[in-house]
């Protein structure tokens, strides 16, 4: 039977009974001509039908077909689908419940992760350098300008669509058992993801992300026992050289270590850890029991006694 | 008025998605709100009926008898979230050819920006610079907003409206909230932007930002307005006064979570722990409007003055 040229053991039979019915024709007298159209038309079946191929196959691990069987599959064995259960509860995917803002979030950090990337290419965290990478990239780089629009847009909106979900999982009570802990999960999440927005605002050194990132860590200043202007700071010796705001700005101005800082905190650090939340808080959710609603209601007379 | 100042403030490309949440924000309170009364007419019906909870799904979405429970994620969740994800990308590439991102001069540490600002997300914490000194302000407060939001599902003892929207079940927690994230959080992040003009002064919408404004209020401390001069006292004083505050603000709590039979009700869960977790942040919360109300309406600096530190 004719494998390994991309089709299935159905096409291949098919092809070899209209083989035994034709006559023999050859090419030069050498070459089978009817085979070799029998081959081609196999070859065939797979363009018109490339989710049937060994090809599709072996990049997916199961053909698709249109039973529950394989829709399942297409989603248990698919590595970035599979944090989704097989089947999700048919009122929850109608927008009104979810809003889709946690959904978009994610896609938007994803965004924000390639467009970094790319930026990372043409960017020098150095006193010297940063400021005329900007330039550069904005005036030279072929969609230079696009790149860092999107980058910055996308992390405004990141934020916005985070505030958001935050807002729906609490009016829907989302957080509450079983899911207090991923509640918490998500409240880092959203630290971590006003720090990103933050660190990255010092980047592009300009006059707006300078004066932004003094503001906000002279506020470190303050803080109480560990800064040098906070209440009880002098008594435990703080200066403005061993505080927390020299250590969050590596020097007691914002110069070129806290550049060096912000960006390592930027695109290394702060991700890492973003990251690592979120594969928890995704896990979690599937864990406590897929997307929290809508759920039936419970009524004031229903409500179980508390237990300790 | 000045409808090139408003222009200008308006349509900095950084202040966008300030308009974007002043549009945002009120959509999604309206229509969370709105499934919320939905949902509560349905549980007054269930309630009235119990024949009715019985066979009845208890969700305002359609249901006939027949329709599977679940549908498959292949295609029915994964199509939806290409098309979000598609329309997002749309969305981002048409704003990132419209508009471009902010860049000013290169950074000159002598010469400071006026009015310098954070981005618009951390616009809610300096404005609250305005109202406490920087160790509360830029330190504690955020802290406690940080640990008070992880502990919201540790001190919320009401079992009823967990993965449903409703009103009528979570009335306290429902408008905790609402006033933290919205009246608070939102309304300061818009006043910081909009308002906050040069020397961070208040400018009324189409009010010019006049760079030499001057203004004349003296702020003063509450223990000047009173008449006392010596440390001893006006520490004691403050302290007093705080007190007073802590007392008011913790009773104003007790008197909302006792509000009605469901309230206490929910309070009888609570361990003493939680209460008390739950009076402190309460506490935290309002004193900022306290204190917003003090300073604003009656230029009030510091209501307690110590050698070591000022509230």
């Amino acid at each position: 039977m004719a494998e390994g040229n991309g089709a299935n053991g159905s096409n291949g039979a098919k092809a070899k009974a209209g083989a035994e019915g034709a006559e023999s024709r050859t090419i030069l007298g050498v070459i089978d001509a009817d085979a070799v159209k029998q081959k081609a038309l196999v070859d065939l079946d797979g363009v018109k039908q490339p989710t049937k191929t060994d090809l599709y196959k072996s990049v997916f691990r199961v053909k698709h077909d249109e039973t529950p069987r394989s829709r399942t599959l297409g989603v248990l064995s698919n590595v970035f689908l599979h944090l989704h259960p097989a089947k999700i509860n048919r009122d929850a995917v109608a927008y009104n419940y979810t809003w889709g803002m946690g959904g978009i979030t994610f896609y938007l950090f994803c965004v924000l992760t390639w467009t970094g990337i790319l930026l990372m290419f043409y960017y020098h965290p150095t006193k010297v350098q940063a400021f005329r990478d900007i330039l550069y990239l904005e005036h030279d780089v072929p969609f230079g300008k696009l790149l860092r629009n999107m980058h910055r847009w996308g992390a405004h909106a990141m934020v916005l669509t985070l505030w958001l979900h935050m807002f729906r999982v609490f009016l829907t009570g989302s957080y509450k058992k079983p899911r207090q802990f991923n509640w918490a999960v998500g409240v880092i999440l959203l630290v971590l993801t006003l720090l990103l927005s933050f660190t990255g605002y010092l980047l592009p050194d300009d006059q707006l992300g300078f004066w932004a990132v003094t503001v906000g860590t002279n506020m470190a200043r303050a803080t109480p026992m560990l800064g040098h202007e906070g209440p009880f700071g002098t008594q435990f010796g703080m200066t403005a050289f061993n505080d927390v705001r020299f250590a969050l700005l590596g020097g007691s101005i914002v110069d070129s270590n806290a550049l060096l800082r912000a960006y390592i905190w930027h695109c290394i650090a702060i991700p890492f850890f973003a990251s690592a939340l979120m594969i928890v808080h995704f896990w979690r959710i599937r864990k406590d029991g897929g997307i929290s609603g809508p759920a039936p209601m419970v009524l004031e007379k229903e409500i179980k006694p508390v237990k300790r | 008025m000045d409808w090139h100042q408003l222009w200008t403030i308006i349509s900095l490309p950084d202040n966008v998605p300030i308009l974007g949440l002043m549009i945002l924000m009120p959509f999604y309170t309206w229509y969370g709100l709105r499934q919320s009364l939905a949902n509560d007419r349905l549980i007054e019906q269930l309630e009235a009926d119990p024949d009715m909870a019985k066979t009845h799904h208890r969700k305002t979405q359609p249901y006939k008898k027949g329709w599977a429970k679940e549908v498959h994620v292949w295609p029915y969740l994964l199509r939806i979230e290409f098309l979000a994800a598609v329309i997002v990308t749309a969305i981002l590439m048409v704003w990132s050819i419209a508009l471009d991102a902010p860049l000013e001069e290169p950074a000159n540490p002598s010469l400071t920006m006026n009015p310098s600002k954070a981005p618009w997300y951390f616009l809610g914490l300096q404005e609250m610079l305005v109202y406490f000194d920087p160790w509360i302000a830029g330190v504690v407060m955020p802290s406690l907003i940080i640990v008070g939001l992880i502990a919201i599902p540790y001190i919320d003892e009401n079992p009823l409206g967990n993965g449903y929207y409703t009103y009528k079940q979570r009335r306290f927690a429902i408008w905790t909230f609402v006033f933290g994230y919205i009246i608070l959080w939102c309304l300061m992040v818009v006043i910081g932007t909009l308002i906050r003009g040069p020397g961070w002064m208040w400018f009324w919408p189409g009010q010019t930002w006049d760079h030499n404004r001057l203004i004349f209020e003296v702020n003063r401390d509450l223990h000047e307005i009173v008449g006392i001069t010596t440390q001893p006292m006006i520490g004691i004083f403050g302290f007093l006064v705080t007190s007073v505050f802590v007392v008011g603000a913790g009773w104003f709590t007790h008197k909302m979570i006792t509000f009605n039979e469901f309230n206490r009700k929910i309070l009888a869960r609570m361990s003493l722990l939680q209460y008390l977790t739950l009076q402190l942040l309460m506490i935290s919360m309002l004193a900022l409007p306290a204190k917003m109300i003090a300073r604003l309406l009656f230029r009030i600096k510091y209501v307690w003055v110590t050698p070591w530190f000022n509230v």
